[in-house]
């Protein structure tokens, strides 16, 4: 396997784990309803960037499992999440969403830092197919930093000062 | 009872009945031609033009519109109404809000008496208690939690020197960044829209472009209904010579669609598609290249992105998304791509729909690629919903910063300081302040103690009103207002206000024009204005600037104006060349910017393609489309967008409701033209109340067969988060939607059940980019209760009318009810 090829599992592993980070945080942070709803939007950005590394690599020859499942939250996870709808109401939950915030943003982090690679190596290598891929889906990670960034922004004001 | 309307041309008086026909008598009118004045007037029963003792100068406070009106009075009393030809909005004409809705300030329920909560129950007292009460708490949360645990939830219908006031006390003395307006719910995505685009807030259009143009494209726009008047200008150039060709996007058949069906195009899409279809217009306006490349080239940056997004969405795509023939698309493309001079005008069917902002934006777009705007006929106007919306923005009362200045603009922030005098530390700005929705989360956690609720009814008007109700019994909660909403029944603490007639000010309508609103009698009982009662407050808490003065530093609604205009020099929206005297010299209202330069006022922003988005100028740098994420300065500066506007894209994203089979229609709610909000002035007022007295629920005559669905069966609507029950209209809506109107609440119902407020349904949703409230994209069920007992309780004149046979239609009120309440 070429180093392109590890970097390319990598990050299929990496965005997998991201998308489902955000939808976990979606569903513990159901009463923060922005929180919700557009850590739902753009975990879809994520999932779109594993179909789209699983197809970059079959077209290398790579054959990547689709099923690291970046799908709906496990067993476990509902239980979470029905105890963050039954706490709506107590401030404590508001450092748990800041602590999920500076998760995800680190992961994120993560994430771009790996199409960073994936992009450089690309281009040394003349690898049109796979520079694209890092060109189109790259941007997008960095919107979702900057979203987790800016929620903690906004939050930490108000969890830390009451 | 008296309706008049006299023409300046020979026609002479017109029809009476105004709730009959809201429109009133066409004066129509030629492309270039000075709109025709017709003075309309009402009078109370008995009460001749020769009875009335005086006539008092303001303009409308029940829509946006800013018509300009005397107020009649008569032994101490407003006794009628009558519209000021020489106006440039209205031009003498009144719509049925303004000749009617005065008659609530006489109601005999207004609230005359503080009240305080005594064992469980509001009892009446006086303002040394009530005051002594709000105060205390403050000082008592301010010294134990500091003044995050303090919010204040405003109106859109204040007037400009209480927003300011307002602004003043809560981010300056207080210095808390929990302030809204209730405009969060109507006009937040307007003035994020122009923000993104323009960089700065500020309504680039004009009412007289409808006298120019030749294409009037309104989006989610129902203007017969939300600003009666402007749409009474339009009629009347549909009925001139050269008329313009309406393109209307909306779900019902409202009567712009109905407009629009001649020589126009009537776009019907799926309730939360907006972008699918705004990105398929501006694809086929690329497409054929209808394209002003040297204005694009000139004026603005992000061309590429907007080309390279819009690529990927032909007519095809969208008329999947949208479920609208895809021909239409095409159809409407071409007359929008093809016009000379192009007006848009855009409102809550955009700006309380999914992507709310994205889409809106994507209206700027439309005519920033043509390089339409900034002269006669082509502008935008970006609506608000509320008369006195564009204060609560200008002043910083709804989060905004006073002045249209920067949050993130240290400078900015300096600046304001300096005019308040104070230490720019004492103003928050570590992050955007926060919204009506994160207020109300707040208080739900309960780290906001004391909520101050001023000229608003969220008990009613917010969405998921489950929810709401729970969480307005959390804190300390203060109610300033005219009458006992269902709001006031939870309060703490009631503040009896004076309204609108009873005390001067001024307010700014949707193209900019400033209205003085003078007083003309006393407000009834112990009420004051609101201006009196937050400097009331501040003097009582004795707040001071940095050379010990009181802050405020102003004392009545002049000073307050003065304070105000001196803090707009060099802003956008610059007021330094008005004043109430000059505003009481000028024969009527004056759009800003008003300034030595131009002591006239200023009628079309942006004429020179020159915009307020240098990065040391702008109020904004704007926020991702998708994630609502602020961009920061560096991000900012790399667009380049030093006076240029700027195109922004946006990709299209699924509601986040979708239809499903256990709920398999979109609902939408809205107003009818003879309500306002929680009809706590329409809802008093005899004519108004008549005309639509009752909740219903609208429904297509295809859905209404396939459920056994009649005209005025009572059905029950539900969603994930509640039911309600309403009367069937069936009527000239798209399959697959439903429609309920906002304003029916409880404060007059004979029993407890919470079933007829169309929030009892909405999800608690809202755009990322504006934070303004998704009220029209939920997913809903209908189902048949019992048979009908006649026809459902909806207008007939307007876009709830029958498409059955047999429904009586509107007509004004009955001798019983006329002036019952006078």
């Amino acid at each position: 396997m070429s180093k392109i090829d590890l970097v390319l599992r990598e990050l299929h592993r990496s965005e997998n784990s991201l998308a489902r980070t955000l939808l976990l945080m979606a569903d513990r942070h159901r009463a923060e309803h922005e929180v919700f709803h557009v850590a739902r939007d753009i975990a879809g950005w994520s999932q779109e960037h594993v179909e789209r590394i699983v197809a970059c690599a079959e077209r290398r020859g790579l054959h990547i499992s689709r099923s690291a499942s970046a799908g709906a939250p496990a067993v476990v996870e509902r239980v979470v999440q029905r105890a963050s709808t039954a706490v709506t109401s107590r401030p404590e939950t508001g450092l748990l969403l800041l602590a999920d915030l500076r998760r995800l943003h680190r992961k994120a982090a993560g994430v771009s830092l790996d199409w960073e690679v994936l992009a450089q190596a690309a281009q040394a290598m003349k690898e049109r197919d796979v520079f694209e891929l890092a060109s189109s889906c790259h941007p997008q990670t960095l919107r979702q930093m900057r979203w987790a960034n800016a929620q903690l922004k906004v939050h930490a004001p108000q969890v830390i000062a009451s | 009872m008296r309706v008049d309307a006299t023409s300046a041309g020979p026609s002479g008086t017109s029809g009476s009945d105004r709730i009959a026909r809201p429109w009133g008598d066409r004066t129509p009118y030629g492309p270039g031609d000075e709109w025709p004045a017709r003075t309309d007037v009402f009078l109370a029963d008995g009460i001749g033009a020769d009875d009335v003792e005086r006539w008092v100068r303001t303009a409308s406070v029940l829509h946006s519109n800013g018509d300009a009106m005397d107020i009649a009075v008569a032994g101490g009393r407003i006794v009628g109404v009558r519209g000021r030809a020489e106006d440039r909005v209205n031009r003498g004409r009144l719509g049925p809000k303004d000749l009617y809705g005065w008659q609530a300030n006489n109601s005999p329920d207004r609230l005359r008496r503080p009240l305080v909560r005594e064992g469980g129950r509001l009892v009446e007292t006086d303002w040394d208690t009530a005051m002594a009460r709000v105060v205390s708490r403050t000082r008592e949360l301010l010294d134990a939690r500091g003044p995050s645990a303090i919010g204040f939830y405003t109106s859109g219908q204040l007037f400009l020197e209480e927003y300011y006031t307002l602004a003043a006390i809560g981010h300056g003395a207080i210095g808390t960044n929990h302030m809204d307006g209730n405009t969060r719910l109507c006009t937040a995505s307007a003035a994020a829209a122009l923000k993104e685009t323009f960089a700065c807030d500020g309504q680039p259009g004009s009412y007289t472009d409808v006298d120019h143009a030749d294409v009037i494209a309104l989006f989610g726009h129902n203007a017969a209904e939300t600003q009666s008047v402007l749409w009474s200008r339009i009629l009347d150039r549909l009925a001139g010579p050269q008329p313009p060709r309406i393109v209307c996007v909306d779900p019902r058949g409202t009567p712009v669609a109905q407009a629009a069906r001649s020589g126009g195009v009537h776009l019907a899409p799926l309730p939360g598609t907006n972008v699918a279809l705004m990105n398929a217009l501006l694809h086929q306006i690329i497409a054929n290249d209808w394209v002003d490349q040297e204005y694009v080239d000139a004026h603005t940056v992000g061309y590429a992105e907007l080309r390279d997004r819009v690529a990927q969405c032909p007519p095809e795509w969208a008329a999947q998304v949208c479920r609208v023939p895809a021909e239409d698309i095409r159809a409407a493309a071409r007359v929008l791509g093809t016009a000379e001079r192009l007006l848009s005008t855009v409102l809550q069917g955009v700006y309380q729909s999914h992507q709310a902002s994205a889409a809106a934006v994507q209206v700027n777009n439309l005519h920033l690629i043509q390089g339409m705007l900034g002269r006669p006929g082509c502008g935008i106007l970006q609506m608000n919903g509320q008369p006195t919306a564009q204060n609560t923005r200008e002043c910083g009362a709804d989060g905004d910063m006073s002045g249209f200045r920067n949050w993130s603009n240290g400078a900015h922030v300096t600046d304001l300081a300096r005019h308040w005098n104070l230490d720019p530390f004492q103003i928050p700005h570590m992050s955007p302040p926060t919204h009506a929705m994160q207020i109300f989360r707040n208080v739900e956690q309960g780290t906001i103690a004391l909520l101050w609720v001023s000229g608003t009814n969220p008990a009613v008007s917010l969405p998921e009103l489950p929810r709401i109700r729970s969480v307005l019994a959390r804190p300390f909660l203060v109610v300033q207002d005219i009458f006992l909403t269902e709001t006031a029944e939870l309060a703490d603490v009631v503040l009896p206000a004076a309204t609108w007639g009873e005390k001067t000010g001024c307010f700014t309508n949707v193209d900019r024009t400033v209205h003085l609103s003078d007083k003309a009698v006393e407000p009834p009982g112990e009420a004051r204005p609101d201006l009196d009662i937050f400097l009331d407050f501040a003097r009582r808490m004795d707040f001071r600037d940095r050379g010990g003065l009181p802050f405020p530093q102003w004392h009545d609604a002049e000073s307050a104006f003065d304070a105000w205009a001196a803090s707009t020099e060099t802003r956008p929206c610059d007021y330094t060349g008005l004043s109430h005297a000059r505003l009481r010299a000028a024969p009527s209202g004056i759009q800003w910017p008003c300034n030595a330069e131009h002591p006239d006022g200023t009628e079309r922003l942006y004429g020179d393609g020159r915009f307020f988005s240098h990065p040391d100028e702008c109020e904004s740098y704007g926020r991702d489309l998708v994630t609502g994420a602020p961009l920061d300065l560096t991000e900012y500066r790399a667009l380049n967008p030093d006076a240029k506007a700027i195109l922004k894209a946006a990709e299209y994203l699924p509601p986040h409701e979708p239809i499903v089979d256990e709920y398999p229609f979109a609902l939408i709610t809205g107003r009818t033209l003879y309500h306002f909000h929680t009809r706590t002035k329409t809802g008093r007022t005899p004519q108004l109340q008549a005309a639509a007295p009752d909740v219903w629920v609208e429904c297509s005559r295809a859905d209404a067969a396939r459920l056994g669905l009649d005209e005025g069966d009572l059905a029950e609507v539900s969603t994930a988060r509640g039911s309600i029950r309403a009367r069937a209209r069936i009527g000239g809506i798209r399959d697959g939607v439903l429609f309920v109107p906002f304003h029916y609440g409880y404060w007059d119902t004979t029993d407890d059940a919470h079933d007829r407020a169309a929030n009892e349904l909405t999800p608690t949703d809202w755009d990322p980019v504006s934070k303004q409230p998704l009220f029209k994209t939920a997913a809903a069920r209908i189902t048949r209760v019992s048979p009908a007992t006649g026809p459902a309780p909806a207008p007939t004149t307007a876009a709830s009318y029958p498409v059955t046979a047999g429904v009586p239609p509107t007509a004004g009120a009955t001798a019983e009810t006329r002036g019952a309440r006078r």
